[in-house]
């Protein structure tokens, strides 16, 4: 039996359709994929992300094992500021990705994968050290995403305390239709926008009041076709236990000047190399749509896997990304893309395939 | 869910026409674009090509997905829907109309017969 969200009863009113994920039975769409898609990129979209695991780390130490336990910088994190980080092994692969969050002083929020959760929180028990104390809240914790152009001030509308001037990537307490959420500018469809985290009992009338105000309730669907133009990385798609930051064009979350963290050493000698591999952006030209696990062709020889495709409205094209060895990954470049048998013609191009005017 | 009571039907959800003209025209089903959300791609077998009743003839693509075409009856391809080619949402927005795939000229007529009924379609998809 899959575990339902706080917000299910809603999505069922609304008509959505589900799918399994990570266990979770999610709303993969309400209406139509492409038509969520672009109310994201042109107005507001809604999405409950309350599936994504909530972990508390509190204490003493938590800040400084939290440093340790990651490769990115959370020792300089200021209170009421988010940071994204991969979580990494020893050897430098990634075991998920997350957000921190640092509420105050000792007491932090990480929000990891729906499908790493239980891995993480294993993880984190086995390498914890010092004061800290670890809690997964996930069971009573609700998280609704809000994003697009007009995102921020429609829920800035609902807010008592002016939430529009929240900067990005900051958090903060707030009240959002008379209940108590914290109010974060942070987001995964490459568009403004604020994450509430929030009680399971409050969300469904936070959601109705958003609905009310003109958001259009987003799925799955769209929340992956927005993250795809965005360039971002999914979980299980771009990143897994064999990929490593710099492969992953996500070397800027790695400071190697720390003095300890978990992974250092192997990251060291691939930065002291390159990675093998680079991940790239391309754009199918041929007929047809590249998806996940479709292999790649440079010169006509084998040369990667697809680790995400999908057309995608706003860029209005066939689009993915796909590991290639370094010396390939070179933009502009072209390279085919097997698809059921049928090579097509793509070319390499920047990430990300859309970026919003600012 | 719309079923018109005077096509015929697939157990693959796709619709057969049959025109005063003795041709046939084919696409799928609302049922179909339903399940499959919004279409994106559609690939079409040129004129002249022969396709065979219940084998594949094309593949739909939607945002999330692919799926095989399976042709109602047997004979050559006399006319595709070239208006997919720049609108895949003719499929979602009209199916038994605007988003038809292909005209063909049956060579056997009688394969008619091994086709299910609105009725018996819409029991299927119940």
């Amino acid at each position: 039996m899959a575990e339902r969200t706080a917000l299910f009863g809603c999505h069922q009113a609304a008509g959505a359709r589900f799918v399994d994920f990570n266990g979770w039975d999610m709303p993969v769409q309400y209406t139509s994929i492409l038509a969520e898609h672009r109310a994201v990129r042109s107005h507001a979209g809604i999405f409950d992300t309350s599936h994504m695991g909530q972990i508390a780390v509190r204490g003493q130490d938590a800040g400084a094992w939290l440093d340790w336990l990651l490769p990115n910088d959370i020792a300089g994190l200021a209170i009421g500021q988010a940071r994204y980080s991969p979580l990494l092994a020893d050897d430098g692969g990634t075991l998920d990705d997350l957000m921190v969050y640092r509420l105050s002083d000792e007491d932090y929020l990480v929000v990891v994968n729906a499908g790493g959760r239980a891995g993480d929180l294993a993880w984190f028990e086995e390498h914890r050290r010092g004061a800290v104390d670890i809690e997964p809240r996930y069971a009573d914790r609700a998280m609704i995403a809000v994003q697009g152009p007009a995102a921020v001030d429609v829920v800035a509308a609902l807010a008592e305390d002016g939430l529009a001037t929240l900067p990005r990537f900051a958090i903060r307490p707030a009240k959002v239709a008379g209940r108590s959420v914290l109010a974060a500018r942070t987001g995964y469809t490459g568009e403004d926008g604020l994450e509430l985290f929030l009680s399971g009992s409050d969300a469904p009338a936070v959601w109705d009041t958003l609905l009310g105000a003109g958001v259009t309730p987003c799925g799955l669907g769209a929340r992956d076709t927005l993250r795809l133009e965005a360039g971002l990385p999914l979980y299980g798609n771009e990143l897994d236990r064999t990929t490593n930051p710099y492969e992953a064009g996500l070397g800027w979350t790695v400071k190697l000047a720390k003095p300890a963290f978990i992974g250092k050493e192997a990251l060291i000698a691939v930065k002291a190399s390159g990675p093998a591999r680079t991940l790239v952006g391309f754009r199918v030209e041929d007929r047809g749509i590249a998806r996940h696990g479709h292999p790649v062709l440079v010169d006509g020889q084998p040369a990667g896997v697809v680790t995400s495709g999908s057309y995608t409205p706003t860029v209005d094209a066939a689009i993915g990304m796909a590991y290639l060895p370094t010396p390939a990954a070179v933009v502009g470049a072209p390279i085919q893309i097997v698809v059921r048998d049928r090579p097509l013609a793509a070319r390499i191009v920047p990430r990300p395939f859309y970026r919003r005017e600012r | 869910m719309n079923i018109p009571e005077e096509l015929g039907y697939t157990k693959e959800h796709e619709w057969v026409r049959f025109n005063d003209d003795g041709t046939v025209t084919m696409g799928i089903t609302e049922f179909a674009t339903d399940q499959l959300g919004d279409v994106v791609y559609v690939d079409l077998p040129p004129v002249g090509t022969t396709v065979r009743q219940f084998e594949k003839f094309g593949e739909i693509e939607s945002v999330k997905a692919v799926s095989e075409l399976f042709s109602g009856i047997s004979g050559e391809v006399v006319e595709v829907n070239e208006k997919l080619g720049d609108q895949p949402e003719l499929v979602n927005s009209d199916p038994y109309g605007e988003g038809w795939m292909l005209r063909v000229r049956p060579s056997n007529p009688a394969e008619r017969d091994n086709l299910l009924s609105a009725a018996d379609y819409g029991a299927l998809t119940a």
